[in-house]
Order: C-alpha cells, then structure tokens, then sequence
C-alpha cells in the first residue's frame, strides 16, 4: 500500500476509535445518571408532561385552559420565547445597521453619538440592562386608574399596552377592545412591561454589538472599490447602497448570524424580570415535579433546535448572496 | 442559560459522575466530619438569614445548631449552605448537604417523587396576600383579574393557581427567578398584589417596606403550609435523629426544661424530666447517640417556645403570635410523641 493509503487508513482507524471511546463515554454517563437516580428513588421520564400543570401563565398568546398538561405549559412558554425573540433580532438588525453606518460617517456628531452608545451597552451585562429597564417602566408608567390614553381602545399603563385586537365573531370580523375588569385587562391584546422590558433590554444591547460587525464589514471592503465607484461618478449613498453593500453583506452575515443565535439565548434572561419564556415555565415545571435532568435536558435540546434552525436559514441565506 | 439552570449544572455534574453510591451512612458521615452541613435560605427574616458578621440566625437555624449539638457536640460545628428555592432538592438529593432546615412545605409530591423525607413540622404557615392599604381591597375574593407578583420555584404558584380557579377570579401570575425583583415589581406598584407564606409577608412588611402602613396583610390563609427539615431517603438512622431532637425540644417546653433550667433540672422529681435529659435512661443508644444528646440540644439553642420567642416571637423584631404554633396542650398542633 502506498504511503498515503496508508495514513488515510490511519487517520480513519484513530477517527473511528475516538468516536467510540465518545460513544462509550456518554453510554456510561447515562446509565450512571440513571442508575443513581434509581438508588436515591427519584422517578424518571418524561411522563410528567402529560399531567396536568399546577401553574398559570400570566402573559400568554394562546389560551390555555386550566389544569391544561405541562406540555402545553412549555409550549405556551417556547412560543413567549419566540414572541420576543423575532421581532428582537429584527429590530437588531435595523438598529445595529444604523448604528454602524453612523459610526462610519462623515458627520462628527454622529459619529461619536454612535460610538458612545457602542461603547456604553456593549460594556454593561445584559441582566442589569434588563432590570434596568424593567425597573424604569415599572416606575414611570401610571397605575390603571390614571393610564395614558390614545383614543378609547388603547391605553398605557402599569400593566402594559393595550391595544384592540381583530377577532371573527359570527362570521364577521371586530375589534375586540380591551377594557378595564376588576384590577386588571380584560379583552384585546396586551404587551406587558416584561415583554417591554425584554425586548428594549436585548435590541439595545444586542444593535450595540451588530454595530460593530456591520462597521467591520464595511471596513473589510476594499478602498478601491469605493475609489472605483467615486471615479464612475456614484454619489456616497449610490455607491453605499450598489457597490459597498453587497460585498460587506458577505463579510456581516456569518458574525451576524452569532448575534442573532446569542439573542435568542440571551432571552432566557427574561425570568430575571418576570417575563413567562421557555426557560422560566421549565423552572417552574422542575420545581413542582422535580425532574431536573428531564426539564433541564428539554430546555437545551429546545434552545439546540432554534439555533440550529436559525443557522441553517442563515447558511441558505449566505448561500443566495455568494458570487455568482 | 438563566442564572438559576447555570448553577443547577454543577449538582447535575454531581449526579451524573457521582459514584454507584449507596444512600446511606449519613449519620456515620456527620460524625466522622464532626460537622454537619445544613442548607438554609438566602436570608428570610426569622426562619434563617445572617446578619452583619456572618452569623447565622433564625427557627431553621436553630434547629441546626440543636442537630449539631445533639450528634456531634457542639452547636458551632454547622456549615452553612445558603439555597436558593431551585437549587434546594438538588442539592439534598445530590449529597452535597445532610439535611435541608429551609422553611419547605412538606407537601405529598415532595415526600414521594423526590427521594427525600421530610422529618416533622417545626412550622405551621399558610399562604396568603399583601395589597397596598389605597386599593381598598380588604378580602382576597376581591382579587378578580388582577395580576399577582410572585416567586419562582415555590409551592406559592401551585396555591395561587388553585385558589384562583376554585373562586374563579382569573388572577394572573407575574413570576420573578429574585426574591428582589419581584417585591421591587409589588412595591412600584406594577402588581395589585403580593403572595407568599404569611411569615415572610409580615417579615417584608417589616423589613423591605419603605413605608409599612401602606401595605395590609389579607386576613386570607389560602393553603396549609407546614415547614420541616427534610433528609434523603434510604438514611433511616439520620432520619430517625433529625426527627427526635426535633420532637426533644417540643418535649423540653411541655415538660417545662429552659435552656437556663436544664442543668437545674437534673435533679427534677419528675421522670420524664430525667429520662429526657439522659440521667435516669439512655434514650441516646437506640438513635446510635450518647445519652445526652437531649441535653445538649436543649442547652444549645432552649426549647420549642424559647426559638419560637427568640426568632419569630416576642424576642424578634416579627412580633408573630404563636397561633396554631402553640402547644398541642394550650391549643395548638405542635405536638411530640412521648420519649420513651
């Protein structure tokens, strides 16, 4: 066999044994977890969805009945998730853009507004951005007897924004119309101070760091393509938008697709202010039936799914922009 | 990953490379030690938090210390372990304490699915509500559709969400990870209303309300909360000590044994008196103790009504009254089973 044959068939026999030694590693892991959970009499599975919740969720898109199962819970809890995330990592990006075009610009006032605000909410966590968030709305916004109103169906208050909301009723379509019912809202669509608070915390601090990949990837453009589009007599924003755009989008898109994967993280954050996403109804799920492996397992494999969904859309995404 | 799964991970990694262990021998372990490990709160006023120096105080604290004092000699002799309400079981199933004294309601589900046993109650609670004296809300049925702050990882959501269906009143949790933030949410006004065990509202009345006489108590109990010191399971001689120096300082107060009168009392013409303080029996053989394990207890920390007195009573800054907390014979449900 020639030499090279022979260290590919090498390279393969210590490929095979380090996934077996892998393998073998986690088989024993698992059966000892579940051996040792047997001997101290903790029950396993995940049975446990299947019974009915003991909790409520106070903000939820779908209606839950009560007493509905755990799983339900969970769902209501992944789509709260998703409720924030989405439209977080779409305001991201605007912001972020803006920001980093900003600090690229001529404008010295503009420039150093957008640095400042870079260097300010990259440099706090996240949790304290949150609270501090959560904390002003909390205090500025006035109690339900005093809400700021805009029209009769949408009112501002301590218990969030509400808005009317189109429901079909009898075959037709209404405005459902929020209205106050013993202390709190009854009827319409509400976004409660938590979401408020989740969603402003993460677009502030994430568009801090979006900036900078944006900025970057403008930098990494060459300056011959810009010298190029000034001699062919483009104005700076033509040329932003025809020749510098699309050549830094090749550049931004793999960092931003980390951003976008560490918001979706980062949103676990939300119990820290209240607000019921995946994580908080998981704990709540694990504090009343105990099964931490079980809960704590399905949190990651939920949060592995997103990102992984997220990244495979980006990757197609990336794919479309490639030279052609 | 939120703060609270972050540090669940490192009592995971425990279970999962932990040993075949065989649930067993804590007794044996504390003594070989000479020290136990007690897990207690981050700091609930009266039950187990620590002042300026470090020190330890309050009921579940207490209770510790006669643990100590009654195994291994000495009340000092405690590491403390402050729990949060999530890491709590995990940290006792794992073996990373020999007995949680953390105010926890001895509920079915705790006491069969979790491997643990809980030893006695030391506490009679119940659930109830705080609201701010200006909403004029003055009985907890009034409470339909409002939002109610609370604490993650307690028996509190369960409670609400049941009360809330039985009156059908519609009430809306709004559920903080921080004990902190949660009373921040109630005290800025965002929430109607506060619930948690009745202790630990009147404690916050006193301690984190900026101006208490704004605030009210709702005379509502809505669940039974009983509160007990808990042990793994497949220990039995652990068990059986952790429940009986309990049981010994509940005898000690009805038999009338002070921390001040114990050693006075040795020469007590009543038999009971001497067959508890280990001078006419050794009680002390059948829990794998010296016979005086009695004794120190109640020298360590005084008996049933002096820690109730000394942390939540009269001696403290809560000013509760015993209510179902008194004594089987005066009225209330603390009771021990004769020592004999």
């Amino acid at each position: 066999m020639s030499s090279a044959a022979k260290r590919r068939r090498r390279a393969l026999i210590y490929q095979l044994l380090t996934v077996a030694v892998l393998a073998a590693a986690l088989t024993v892991l698992v059966r000892n977890t579940a051996q040792n959970l047997r001997l101290r009499g903790i029950p396993s599975g995940f049975d446990f969805l299947f019974q009915g919740a003991g909790f409520d969720i106070g903000d939820s898109l779908i209606a839950v009945a009560a007493g509905a199962p755990y799983w339900q819970a969970l769902l209501v809890g992944l789509v709260n998730t998703l409720r924030v995330a989405l439209p977080a990592i779409v305001l991201t990006t605007l912001l972020g853009t803006a920001l980093g075009l900003g600090r690229l610009s001529r404008n010295f006032l503009l420039r150093s507004f957008c640095g400042a605000y870079v260097e300010a909410f990259r440099n706090i966590p996240l949790l304290l951005q949150l609270l501090a968030w959560y904390f002003v709305l909390t205090d500025l916004l006035p109690p339900m007897e005093d809400a700021w109103r805009a029209g009769e169906a949408i009112f501002l208050s301590k218990s969030g924004l509400a808005f009317p909301v189109p429901v079909v009723q009898g075959g037709k379509w209404m405005l459902d119309l929020p209205r106050r019912e013993g202390l709190g809202i009854s009827g319409g669509g509400t976004l409660t101070p938590e979401f408020l608070a989740v969603l402003l915390g993460l677009v502030f601090y994430s568009a801090a760091y979006f900036a900078e990949t944006v900025r970057a990837g403008f930098n990494a453009v060459p300056l011959a393509q810009k010298q190029a589009a000034a001699t062919l007599g483009l104005t700076r924003s033509q040329a932003l938008v025809s020749v510098t755009l699309p050549q830094a989008l090749r550049l931004i898109m793999p960092p931003a697709t980390n951003q976008y994967l560490s918001l979706i993280k980062n949103s676990s954050l939300a119990i820290a202010v209240g607000y019921p996403d995946l994580v908080s109804v998981a704990n709540t799920t694990l504090n009343q039936t105990g099964r931490a492996v079980e809960c704590v397992s399905l949190i990651m494999l939920v949060y592995l799914c997103l990102s992984l969904a997220t990244s495979l859309l980006m990757h197609w995404f990336e794919r479309r922009m490639a030279w052609r | 990953m939120s703060a609270s799964a972050l540090r669940l991970a490192p009592l995971l990694l425990a279970l999962l490379l932990s040993p075949l262990a065989r649930a067993g021998k804590t007794l044996d372990a504390v003594k070989a030690r000479k020290e136990v490990i007690c897990g207690v709160s981050t700091g609930l006023a009266g039950f187990s938090a620590s002042d300026s120096k470090g020190n330890w105080l309050g009921l579940d604290v207490d209770i510790c210390k006669a643990i100590a004092a009654a195994v291994v000699g000495d009340r000092g002799r405690v590491r403390w372990t402050p729990l949060n309400a999530q890491q709590r079981f995990a940290s006792l199933q794992s073996g990373e304490i020999d007995l949680l004294s953390r105010n926890t309601s001895w509920t079915l589900t705790r006491d069969a699915s979790l491997g643990l046993h809980f030893t006695g109650i030391v506490f009679y609670d119940g659930q109830g509500f705080m609201v701010a004296k200006k909403s004029k809300i003055s009985a907890a049925r009034q409470l339909a559709n409002a939002e109610v702050c609370v604490q993650s990882g307690t028996t509190t959501e369960k409670n609400l969400s049941d009360y809330s269906r039985a009156q059908n009143l519609k009430m809306k949790p709004v559920v903080f990870e921080s004990f902190e933030a949660s009373l921040k949410a109630f005290f800025s006004g965002r929430c109607p209303a506060y619930t948690t065990d009745a202790t630990s509202l009147a404690a916050i009345l006193q301690k984190e309300a900026r101006n208490p006489g704004d605030y009210t108590i709702l005379p509502e109990l809505i669940s039974k909360e009983p509160l007990g010191p808990v042990v793994r399971r497949g220990d039995d001689e652990w068990f059986a000590v952790v429940k009986w120096v309990v049981y010994a300082l509940i005898e000690a107060e009805e038999l009338g044994i002070t921390q001040a009168n114990a050693d006075a009392q040795r020469a007590s013409a009543n038999p009971a008196v001497l067959r508890l303080l280990g001078v006419s029996e050794d009680l002390g053989k059948s829990l794998q103790l010296d016979r005086d394990w009695a004794y120190r207890a109640i020298k360590a920390v005084g008996n049933y009504g002096e820690i109730y007195e000394r942390n939540l009573g009269s001696g403290s800054t809560l000013k509760l009254p015993r209510g179902a907390n008194r004594l089987w014979s005066k009225g209330g449900l603390i009771y021990a089973p004769p020592l004999r």
